[in-house]
């Protein structure tokens, strides 16, 4: 219960980097479930890279449409206001910098900036689908994931081990325990979770952790 | 002019062993069911398939990899397919892995007269490697190649005897853009209509790029994952 509690305040904590008016994409899943804590009041408009502006919500049992899916392929619902496109219009949405903010999930991340998502050599390798244009492209790359693995490793390094799926990229990450910005000075541990110490964030993570005491704030979640 | 055609299995009788074929789709949404089927039963080999997927097991391009008629495959995700791990470990099967919007750029520009074009996705990664790499404006590109096919597979929902295409929703996708990027395009449609009943304003694909089409039959059009909202609820 642990983990489901902890993935769900990452989700929460990710949903406060919307703003209105932004155009968003979200990864496939955990940053799916950020669509479900947009403030009420708030207008985003979700893209999906298959060919959507406007995402809804899931459909009612019998709603289903097979020719309407996300890019997770699940089967989803148009919002009033909603335009489809090809997938080169998409790509140039995303990669021409129209997006304003793409949360996406993360295998590891580096205090450069560099995020791995996509490969872990040995293992099958199944692609990268589009997640490489999005951090290429998107205008605020933000990076959702358990500070460590399940084994307690560190996943935020001093230099990604994995093969990258973008340079210098990331400009946020949310975990459980914290969230920290990429600078030109270093990463900069900009939130802790509430009952967290300073000191244990520095031992979940491997990368130099820049703090300044003035500036740093509680996780509002 | 008339591009109609009886239907899938005449479409494929010209398709050789090798050929290269462009499949539209994204998952199961907008593939060309009744071309893959018949190209299955055609019993065609060595095929090099560009595809944005490799379909499911028992579904969609899945069943031309169960049946071993495919060499490679050009994809960008390619998780939802036992069948495609196991002959891509034990060697049988070739795999070129694109990013999902170079891979559609790819075909794009395939289909529009550009050789090449440099973007900046994939810089510092393994899909940088063996690719030159240019400045401008002090960011870094890739210089990636335009991809055409031999032939090409679209599925629209409705099509009309001079070729002119309309997509529905979502399944939309790859269509277009592989419709434009073959030497050969075959289209199935759901209803096939006559000219004067698409309105030209709606009109996707003009036919220019369309060479046969047909009314496809059967149409199974999978739903992969079946995700739902309870009743008067919200929520994604």
């Amino acid at each position: 219960m642990k983990s489901e509690s902890s993935r769900e305040r990452i989700v929460r904590r990710a949903a406060l980097e919307l703003r209105d008016g932004f155009y968003v994409n979200l990864g496939i899943g955990m940053p799916t479930l950020v669509a479900n804590y947009i403030p009420r009041g708030m207008t985003v408009i979700l893209q999906s890279e298959n060919g959507l502006l406007g995402i809804g919500p899931f459909p009612e049992v019998g709603e289903e449409d097979p020719d309407l899916i996300n890019a997770g392929k699940q089967t989803i619902t148009e919002i009033p206001g909603a335009a489809y496109f090809h997938s080169a219009d998409s790509f140039a949405m995303i990669r021409g910098g129209h997006v304003d903010l793409t949360v996406l999930g993360g295998m590891e991340v580096d205090q450069e900036g560099n995020l791995a998502n996509w490969m872990v050599p040995g293992k099958m390798v199944k692609g990268m689908g589009g997640a490489m244009d999005l951090v290429a492209g998107a205008r605020r790359v933000v990076v959702m994931m358990t500070h460590v693995t399940k084994e307690g490793e560190p996943k935020i390094l001093q230099k990604c081990r994995l093969p990258l799926t973008g340079a210098r990229v990331v400009h946020r990450i949310i975990s459980d325990l914290a969230v920290m910005d990429v600078t030109p000075a270093g990463l900069v541990l900009a939130e802790i979770a509430p009952g967290v110490t300073v000191e244990q964030v520095r031992q979940a993570t491997e990368a130099e952790l820049k703090v300044d005491p003035e500036t740093l704030k509680t996780v509002m979640v | 002019m008339n591009k109609v055609i009886s239907g899938a299995r005449e479409a494929v009788q010209g398709i050789p062993d090798g050929a290269t074929i462009l499949m539209g789709g994204f998952g199961l949404c907008g593939i060309p069911e009744n071309l893959i089927a018949a190209l299955r039963d055609k019993g065609t080999k060595h095929l090099i398939v560009a595809s944005n997927n490799a379909g499911v097991d028992d579904f969609g391009i899945g069943i031309l990899l169960r049946s071993r008629q495919v060499k490679k495959m050009i994809s960008t995700y390619v998780g939802e397919n036992d069948t495609f791990e196991r002959l891509c470990l034990s060697g049988e099967l070739e795999v070129e892995l694109v990013p999902q919007g170079t891979f559609a750029e790819r075909l794009r520009a395939g289909g529009s007269g550009i050789p090449a074009f440099y973007t900046p996705t994939g810089v510092g990664t393994l899909v940088a490697t063996g690719k030159e790499v240019r400045e401008f404006d002090r960011r870094l590109y890739l210089l990636e190649k335009a991809l055409r096919g031999d032939f090409a597979f679209v599925k629209a929902w409705r099509g009309d005897r001079l070729g002119n295409l309309v997509y529905r929703k979502t399944a939309r996708n790859f269509n277009p853009l592989m419709a434009a990027a073959a030497d050969t395009t075959i289209a199935e449609v759901e209803q096939l209509v006559e000219p004067g009943s698409l309105d030209p304003d709606t009109v996707i694909t003009p036919g220019i790029y369309v060479d046969a089409i047909f009314q496809g039959t059967n149409y199974e059009k999978r739903i992969e994952q079946r995700t739902h909202r309870p009743k008067g609820g919200a929520g994604a």
